[in-house]
């Protein structure tokens, strides 16, 4: 057994998915087998990212260096806090999301499944390579890999509507990456000579501060997994693929991606210093600001209750980019946190979500009435995550958005305060009433739907697997409450080299 | 006269630019093939000039090695233009050989009424 | 080895000729497919031992032909850049013949396979001898040579549209080459010589005294080799040509001659007539990079809207062919350096790419859109080389065509034009576009008719596309022989005298 260093821990992180990913296409015929490996790597990732965390904590930074990839950019990894708390996220709720996965798959008997685990294992693998990577060219290529490997998931339906959504998913994503973050990344280099991350930032000094505000919008825009607006069109599209990959990898995976590497380059590339300093960055406040508000009133129109989910994404992520902007240390924590509390409480709503779905074949809100009584468990853990959505406790929502109102009080920017207030008391009015009609207000009288489906008169609870992965999410979304510990500890430490 | 001594001295040039453009206006105006090949060595055939008049050296002779010849015409543009005539000839007989396949395949060798016949993909 | 070493450089040349008058007299295409094979697979050797020893030593190897020393006798110089060059060449030609036994038995007439592999041989000695010459009209005899040649080999294909596209091609061809002769001609008249590094010495003062000639003579050669090269507008020959030649023409020819082409152009514009004249003296710059930028900009949207893949791959190496162009025409090092990797790299990927469709083409007979239908499940290792290609095309780290694009964007950006930069990078998102289409009627259409009874193609060929998509990810990683090499060679280029 060698000793599990570091530097192990982290490669490992990556190339177990990859692994996983390479061996389930061998087991296509043993279904039990393939669900077997999948969650083997899962737990085993689980593993890996708990037990490099407290290292991390404690001071250790791993660095592994993959070689050169052209004269001054080397490819590499190095593990630092913010990319351990994301690494942490991902890393532990792959097997989860597996577990759910399993249950969903099975109980709708969907095609293609091997396709489906193989696709999941490399976006996963992609996203710890986002996590851990050492400097900007490392993560544009996991950054992308994430891309790619995605779309086969989001157009997993194979329907027109499903084509056409993946069209614009890839459409989107790619073209910022390519038209925005890509240049972004060329003339980061070209100023600074180098493209590593470093605490406190490379590019002082390099430039004036419009050309370094302008750098920065493009990394804002170009990063189009944080989908502010107007580039935000990808989410809800996205919500045609398979409820577990929009739980995992549009609650958690594609967009924490996207909201870490925007953290990553205001910390770490521009320096909070800098960008309260000389760089024109006003302008950040507001752009998120809009996404914040603009989303949640979209959200409270939409009746499809995955879309309500997705707008709501839309709109907790720019609680990230608003915190950011705010360039505070106290404000940066609050982000990091916020990375990890929403997507615990995400999760489970999606869980959730894809739960009723599977047991009654509901997907609007207006149908909802009343499901609370059949589906306990199911609604209980919506509940619990819709807590975490509107920022009370004991859901841990509540920690990171005070640590946001904290920043925004100390920093004395009403404006975000203001948004921060407002915009909870929108999430309020969206999740809430689901949840009061879910248990306080009758069922309706069973008719088709759209799609001809009778919702299942006698229907109870959606399959075991299923409700075991929501309720641990929930579960977790109540011990983050008061066991914040090992991700608080890594968001304060953040700014430190 | 000044202009007269010019042309005198570059009459030459003038050809070549004659035989030139003429050779390139025939490829571009005229839809026939075979008229396209004649304007190409028309064309190429103002080359040949363009490199052999300036050969020519005032007093020089064909160069033969001997103490009464001392200035020789310059023989290296004939050598390359015996290369670029070989290679003339070469494309004048493949573009031929592909009129006479075009034929076969179109009926006609005319480029207008190929391109309206046939569809663009 | 070490006998024959110094005498590479002619030995390049002369081994794929005497194999084509060999070729010539074979009567069934499987004895001239197997000396075709021999000699491809033995050129790299040769090739790669040339650019080893110029990349050691940092001296150009010289040789002198007949034993006539330079500047009056034909010299044959190889430095880094026609090193790489050259081992490009032969490196594209090795992994296409494998594949082509059954490709071309599959789309020549019987009594024509024979032809077709000495036509190969002969393009091959011209695009080796444009490469390795240090003479100007040597270039010319040889840029002859090879297309002679690949007007010969599109016209083999079985379609009536491909003598058309050859005769188009013909004319257009000639008329390139005509004023490349018109270019050196003037060149020859204002300096006495045809030697290309004489002419580099003795065109800088020779522009002080006869500026019009020589300027008149960039002109005429810039055209000339850029209608080779199918810089816009002078595309027009391309798509038929590609779309019409039999697979495995297509894909030596996209992989190569467009390639030499561009070489020829960069050895003219920094070597021959320098920096000075090429850059200061006229626009050059604003010339190459409006023209490049067209290119790519309408190429890409053709390309978007064909419906036949092979016209869509023909657009798109118009489009690259503007990348290339587009870092000649910056002039700087990191721009230099991404238009001479991606040289390379789009020879890898394009080969990677038509090598799939031909495999298509072997087992339904057609490459339009909507017989493509499904034929990612039927096919799966083709299109998965496909994908490979794709996002090699597109640029997607990991692939070739990613570090391409780095250094061309670095390059608009250290020449102070941002505009460009993003017009780089938004072409590359058009790639999605065309290479999407492809992709999703591959994969995500149910097969029907031809498709379905359709397999991956035999071993022989499938070796060849893994190796080129296996080439495309390599290139993407390690780029010790594309970036490091074709840095070195842009160094040496914008280092020479002014």
């Amino acid at each position: 057994m060698p000793a599990f260093t570091p530097e192990l821990l982290a490669v490992g992180a990556l190339v177990l998915p990859a692994l996983a990913a390479a061996a389930l296409p061998l087991c296509r015929r043993v279904p039990n087998v393939r669900e077997a490996i999948t969650l083997t790597a899962g737990g085993g990732l689980a593993l890996l990212v708990w037990t490099l965390a407290p290292l991390v904590i404690a001071g250790a930074r791993p660095e592994v260096a993959f070689g050169r990839l052209l004269p001054g950019i080397e490819l590499g990894l190095k593990v630092e806090p913010l990319g351990m708390l994301f690494g942490l996220v991902a890393g532990s709720l792959w097997i989860v999301n597996s577990v759910y996965s399993i249950g969903y798959m099975r109980a709708n008997g969907e095609p293609r499944q091997t396709t489906y685990y193989v696709c999941f294992a490399v976006a996963i693998s992609a996203t710890m390579g986002v996590a851990f990577a050492a400097n900007l060219v490392t993560l544009f290529l996991f950054y992308e890999a994430l891309t790619l490997s995605t779309y086969p998931l989001v157009t997993h339906a194979r329907t027109p509507a499903a084509m056409a959504s993946g069209r614009r998913y890839l459409g989107v994503l790619l073209g910022t990456s390519m038209v925005l973050f890509l240049p972004a990344i060329a003339l980061t280099y070209t100023l600074a000579g180098r493209q590593d991350f470093v605490p406190g930032g490379i590019l002082a000094g390099t430039a004036g501060a419009g050309v370094l505000g302008a750098l920065l919008a493009l990394y804002v825009f170009g990063i189009g997994k944080v989908a502010v607006m107007p580039f935000h069109v990808w989410l809800p599209a996205a919500m045609v693929a398979p409820t577990p990959v929009s739980a995992l990898l549009h609650a958690v995976a594609v967009v924490k991606a996207g909201v870490f590497t925007l953290l990553k380059v205001v910390v770490a590339i521009f320096g909070l210093g800098a960008l309260s300093g000389g760089v024109t960055s006003g302008w950040l406040l507001y752009v998120a600001a809009t996404t914040v508000l603009l989303a949640s009133a979209i959200a409270l129109a939409q009746d499809n209750l995955k879309r309500r989910l997705a707008y709501s994404t839309i709109s907790q992520l720019s609680y990230v980019a608003l915190a950011a902007a705010l360039f505070t240390p106290v404000a940066a924590e609050g982000a990091a946190l916020h990375i990890a509390c929403h997507a615990v409480a995400k999760i489970t709503l999606f869980f959730a979500a894809g739960s009723i779905y599977t047991a009654s074949h509901k997907t609007e809100v207006s149908q909802l009435d009343g499901i609370g009584r059949r589906m306990p468990w199911t609604m209980s853990a919506f509940a619990i995550g819709a807590l975490g959505m509107i920022g009370l406790p004991p859901a841990a929502g509540f920690l990171s958005k005070w640590f946001m109102l904290q920043a925004g009080m100390q920093g004395r920017q009403w404006t975000a305060v203001a948004v921060i207030v407002v915009s909870t008391a929108l999430n309020a009015a969206y999740f809430l009433p689901i949840v009061y009609r879910a248990f306080f207000v009758p069922e309706r009288e069973p008719a088709a739907d759209a799609g001809g489906h009778r919702p299942h008169p006698g229907h109870g609870e959606a399959p075991w697997p299923m409700v075991v992965a929501l309720t641990t999410t929930a579960a977790l979304t109540v011990v983050l409450f008061f066991r914040p510990d090992v991700p608080l500890a890594l968001a304060r430490q953040i700014l430190e080299p | 006269m000044k202009s007269f001594q010019t042309f005198v001295e570059t009459y030459n040039y003038l050809v070549t630019v004659f035989l030139m453009v003429a050779g390139l206006y025939v490829v571009i105006a005229r839809g026939n093939m075979i008229k396209k090949l004649i304007g190409l060595s028309l064309f190429q055939t103002s080359v040949y000039l363009l490199y052999l008049a300036p050969a020519k050296i005032d007093g020089g002779t064909a160069p033969i090695l001997d103490a009464a010849y001392t200035v020789y015409s310059n023989p290296l543009p004939h050598v390359l233009i015996l290369t670029a005539i070989v290679v003339g000839v070469a494309t004048l007989a493949l573009g031929l050989a592909l009129v006479v396949r075009v034929h076969e395949a179109y009926g006609t060798i005319d480029e207008d009424e190929i391109f309206a016949e046939s569809e663009e993909p | 080895m070490t006998a024959i070493q110094p005498h590479l450089p002619i030995l390049i040349v002369l081994l794929p000729l005497a194999a084509a008058l060999v070729s010539a007299f074979f009567r069934r295409g499987a004895g001239a497919w197997a000396l075709a094979m021999g000699v491809s697979a033995l050129l790299p050797w040769m090739a790669g031992t040339m650019l080893w020893t110029v990349v050691r030593s940092g001296e150009p190897l010289s040789y002198a032909l007949g034993g006539w020393a330079p500047p009056w006798g034909i010299e044959y110089r190889v430095d880094v850049l026609n090193a790489f060059v050259l081992t490009l060449v032969t490196a594209v030609g090795a992994v296409i013949m494998p594949y082509a036994r059954r490709s071309v038995a599959r789309e020549v007439h019987e009594h024509q396979q024979a032809w077709f592999y000495t036509m190969y041989l002969l393009c091959l000695t011209g695009l080796l001898g444009i490469a390795v010459t240090g003479d100007a009209f040597n270039a010319f005899v040889f840029l002859e040579i090879s297309s002679l040649s690949t007007y010969v080999l599109i016209a083999l294909g079985r379609d009536r549209r491909a003598v058309l596209s050859s005769f188009q091609y013909l004319i257009m061809g000639t008329i390139g080459a005509t004023f490349y002769v018109i270019g050196i001609g003037l060149l020859y008249l204002v300096t006495g010589t045809l030697n290309m590094a004489d002419l580099g010495a003795r065109l800088g003062p020779a522009y002080a005294t006869y500026p019009r000639p020589v300027l008149t003579a960039l002109a005429f050669v810039v055209v000339g080799v850029c209608l080779k090269l199918a810089l816009f507008p002078l595309h027009v020959w391309l798509p038929g040509a590609y779309a019409s030649a039999p697979s495995v023409a297509t894909t030596f020819l996209a992989g190569t001659a467009t390639k030499v082409a561009l070489y020829l152009l960069v050895r003219l514009l920094f070597t021959v007539f320098g920096i000075g004249i090429t850059f200061r003296a006229l626009p050059m710059t604003a010339v190459l990079l409006v023209l490049a930028v067209a290119g790519m900009v309408l190429a890409s949207f053709s390309a978007a809207m064909q419906r036949d893949a092979k016209r869509l791959l023909a657009y798109s190496s118009v489009a690259q062919i503007g990348y290339v162009t587009f870092g000649i025409g910056l002039a700087n090092a990191n721009g230099l350096t991404g238009g001479l990797v991606h040289l390379a790299n789009h020879a890898v990927i394009k080969t990677t790419l038509f090598l799939a469709l031909g495999a298509v083409y072997y087992r339904i007979g057609s490459v339009r859109l909507e017989h493509l239908a499904g034929i990612g499940r039927v096919m799966p290792w083709t299109m998965a080389t496909f994908v490979v290609g794709g996002l090699g095309l597109i640029g997607v780290p990991g692939t070739a065509g990613f570090i391409s694009k780095w250094y061309l964007a670095l390059g608009a950006i250290d020449a102070g034009l941002w505009p460009l930069a993003f017009v780089l990078v938004i072409t590359s998102f058009l790639a999605v576009v065309y290479v999407g289409r492809v992709v999703e009627v591959a994969y995500f259409h149910e097969p029907s008719g031809p498709a379905r009874d359709a397999t991956d193609p035999p071993w022989s060929m499938l070796v060849s596309m893994l190796a080129a998509a296996g080439a495309t990810i390599y290139f993407g990683f390690d780029t010790r022989a594309t970036a490091e090499v074709a840095g070195m060679a842009a160094r040496l280029l914008l280092g020479g005298r002014e």
